[in-house]
């Protein structure tokens, strides 16, 4: 299922989005923490992981959902929050704590929740593959159209919750599609040093659904299989499983000096960079012009720049907020 | 019985950060006993994320400095076995907010067996993780839980709030032959990017020595009312003890240093002979520190007490991201000095 002109565009905007979004967090980020790196400091404080490199997956895959549908997210959950359609300005007043922000500045950057497009988030390892079974399976008992996508990265196919959530989403027949970003790193763990198996996919086998292991960190391919998996879910033929082999452009988090990555990885995954690609690959195979790019470039920019005044020109929560909200 | 703590003699000598004085102490248990071993994420190429694992897996290598999946089911419980075994395994939860993808192993197995075995099978693991917040990690990154791991029977639970502590504490886990859950402040641990309490860095010796549990140190002797509190506990109640002299109010402060086993009686003699008693604790107010410490001294002898006992913990909410909501909810030595003014 390749997509349309317009979807490669969506998707390169969405990727652009993400970007910019990231290096503008970044620099924000570094704001109050130099020449001493103090995590607590600055407007943006606590932990930060970065997607930078990422993209792919999450616009892949949201290429094909509506705001019904449901995503768990991760620790590292900006880019699939801006291809999900969460809305930025209110996620971005989140990251940096204040009022306006999604739940009023109680998650941060790990706890981005926003039910209006069924977007959720966890800090904990494989903690949203469980929840998102459980809504796949709400949908189908309520006869509710839509499925659940769990993001998670390769690291995570190693917990318990992994395992357990495919046995159970495949038993219940469910609409949900497990997405694996495989960046090739847990922290400082590279996968090959903690995972029985190269390829995650053929973990699938175990579990009865379809498993597709997906090279090249290319957003069209991700299209492709999601396409096939998200149209069989939604036929409810049941879950699928799907690794992607993508990049860590960034450290774990802001403020890891990554001694554990051999000399000229990150030269070498830079070299290939999903964005200057997926532009090229546009210009070649659709014509698409330097200012065309330009103005898709300039939207981008815009919609980041404009969440990012409205998050640092938004209110602190009151102190006392702190206490409201523990309880529905 | 309270000791005096080495800790606050002030010294020319080494000073070591909690995380090196952890990562020494481990190194010369490894140095004379084959079967100590380390595992966890991040503990062997990076050191630990918190650097009390540093230069393990130079001197000890692969076999025994072992960077684990992220299974923490599987490896929690592989400590069980090991331990089970002969072998003394030390084992690291990141962050123990992440206790809830193992906890079975943990206070099922790890902590009941020898019981079910009617002490015939040995437990003897070390289970290090991290606490505290402060820094703006939020509600899964954040908390201390020591009433968790205290309440539940079977499991020793230290919580060092100096390097010389933190050694002997670490020497003591690792030859205890049960399992010890070994909890370390992220904002005591000396790693400058989580900021750091710089007096939790102190003279800590370079030979091997080990601190007993369930002695509580009194680091601070005063007569009007006693601070009671572990881990950075007892540095917010320090530094309100200064506040307090500057209003003539001697305080004492009594560090826990291992909440199981619990020295009550350094905690009732100080109060006996203070009549006033504030616990500090960083984790969560209800069913937990300041209300066994509370309870503990009123059904020894409830007229020792010259007025209500006050607590000054996190209250009962999740840990928000937002620094002027989470820093309104942390104990602070403001807040033990208010609570003292309630009962002056
Ligand atoms: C249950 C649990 N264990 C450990 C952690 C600490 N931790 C946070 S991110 C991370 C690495 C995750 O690797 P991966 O799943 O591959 O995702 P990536 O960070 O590469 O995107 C670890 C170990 C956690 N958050 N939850």
């Amino acid at each position: 299922m390749l997509p349309t002109y317009e979807q490669k565009l969506w998707m390169y905007e969405h990727m652009l989005i993400s970007r910019y979004f990231e290096e503008q967090i970044e620099q924000i980020y570094l704001e109050g923490k130099t020449p001493v790196f103090n995590m607590a400091n600055g407007p943006i404080p606590g932990e930060m992981h970065l997607s930078n490199g990422q993209e792919p997956t999450a616009v892949g895959i949201c290429a094909h959902l509506t705001p019904e549908d449901i995503v768990t997210a991760t620790h590292r959950p900006h880019h699939q929050a801006i291809a999900k359609g969460v809305d930025l300005n209110k996620m971005t007043a989140e990251i940096f704590g204040k009022k306006t922000g999604l739940s009023g500045g109680r998650g941060g950057h790990m706890h981005i929740f926003d039910p209006a497009v069924n977007f959720a988030c966890s800090g904990i390892i494989a903690q949203g593959l469980g929840p998102a079974v459980g809504a796949a399976l709400s949908r189908k008992m309520q006869g509710k159209e839509g499925v659940a996508v769990a993001y998670m990265g390769e690291g995570a196919a190693n917990q318990g919750a992994f395992h357990e959530a495919l046995n159970l989403a495949s038993v219940w027949k469910v609409p949900v599609i497990f997405v694996i970003e495989d960046n090739a790193w847990g922290i400082s763990v590279a996968k090959a040093e903690s995972t029985a198996v190269g390829d995650n996919s053929l973990r699938a086998v175990g579990y009865g659904m379809p498993g597709h292991m997906i090279p090249g960190n290319d957003p069209i391919a991700i299209f492709d299989v999601a396409g096939e998996a998200i149209a069989r879910a939604r036929r409810g033929e049941g879950p699928t499983l799907i690794e992607i082999e993508t990049s860590r452009l960034a450290g774990h988090f802001m403020g890891d000096a990554e001694g554990y990555r051999p000399a000229g990885e990150l030269d070498s995954l830079k070299a290939v960079d999903p964005i200057p690609t997926m532009r090229n690959r546009l210009a070649t195979e659709h014509g698409l012009t330097t200012s065309e790019d330009e103005a898709i470039a300039g939207r981008a920019r815009k919609k980041v720049d404009d969440a990012i005044k409205f998050a640092r020109e938004s209110a602190d929560p009151a102190p006392e907020e702190a206490f409201e909200k523990v309880f529905a | 019985m309270a000791s005096e703590a080495a800790a606050v003699a002030t010294s020319n000598e080494r000073k070591l950060t909690i995380a090196r004085a952890m990562a020494e102490a481990t190194a010369q248990e490894m140095r004379t006993d084959p079967t100590v071993f380390v595992m966890g994420e991040d503990i062997a190429k990076l050191g630990g994320v918190f650097g009390n694992t540093r230069g393990l897996l130079e001197e000890f290598g692969k076999q025994r400095v072992r960077d684990t999946p992220i299974s923490e089911t599987a490896f929690m419980g592989a400590a069980v076995g090991a331990a089970s075994d002969g072998m003394r395994p030390i084992v690291e939860l990141m962050f123990v907010d992440f206790f809830g993808v193992c906890f079975d192993a943990i206070y099922n197995s790890m902590a009941k067996n020898c019981y079910f075995s009617g002490g015939e099978v040995k437990v003897p693991v070390v289970l290090m993780t991290s606490t505290g917040g402060g820094y703006s990690d939020a509600g899964q990154h954040s908390q201390c839980l020591y009433g968790t791991f205290a309440h539940l029977p079977g499991m020793k639970v230290v919580c060092p709030s100096n390097a010389y502590d933190a050694k002997g504490l670490m020497t003591t886990a690792i030859r205890d032959d049960n399992p010890v859950i070994y909890m370390y402040h992220k904002g005591l641990q000396g790693m400058g990017w989580l900021g750091t309490e710089p007096l939790a860095n102190v003279h800590t010796p370079e030979d091997t020595y080990e601190i007993p549990f369930g002695e509580a140190a009194i680091v601070r002797q005063g007569t009007d009312v006693t601070l009671v509190g572990c881990a950075m506990g007892v540095h917010n109640a320090l530094k309100a003890a200064d506040k307090l002299a500057e209003k003539g109010v001697s305080a004492e402060v009594v560090d826990l240093r291992t909440l199981v086993p619990l020295d009550r009686d350094t905690v009732f003699n100080s109060v006996a002979k203070t009549g006033k008693l504030i616990v500090v604790d960083e984790d969560y107010q209800s069913y937990g520190l300041t209300g066994e410490i509370i309870a503990s001294i009123a059904e020894r002898d409830v007229s020792v007490l010259k007025a209500s006992p006050q607590r000054v913990a996190y209250p009962d909410v999740p840990i928000p991201f937002a620094r002027v909501m989470e820093q309104h909810c942390l104990p602070n030595p403001d807040k033990i000095v208010a609570a003292y003014e309630k009962i002056a």
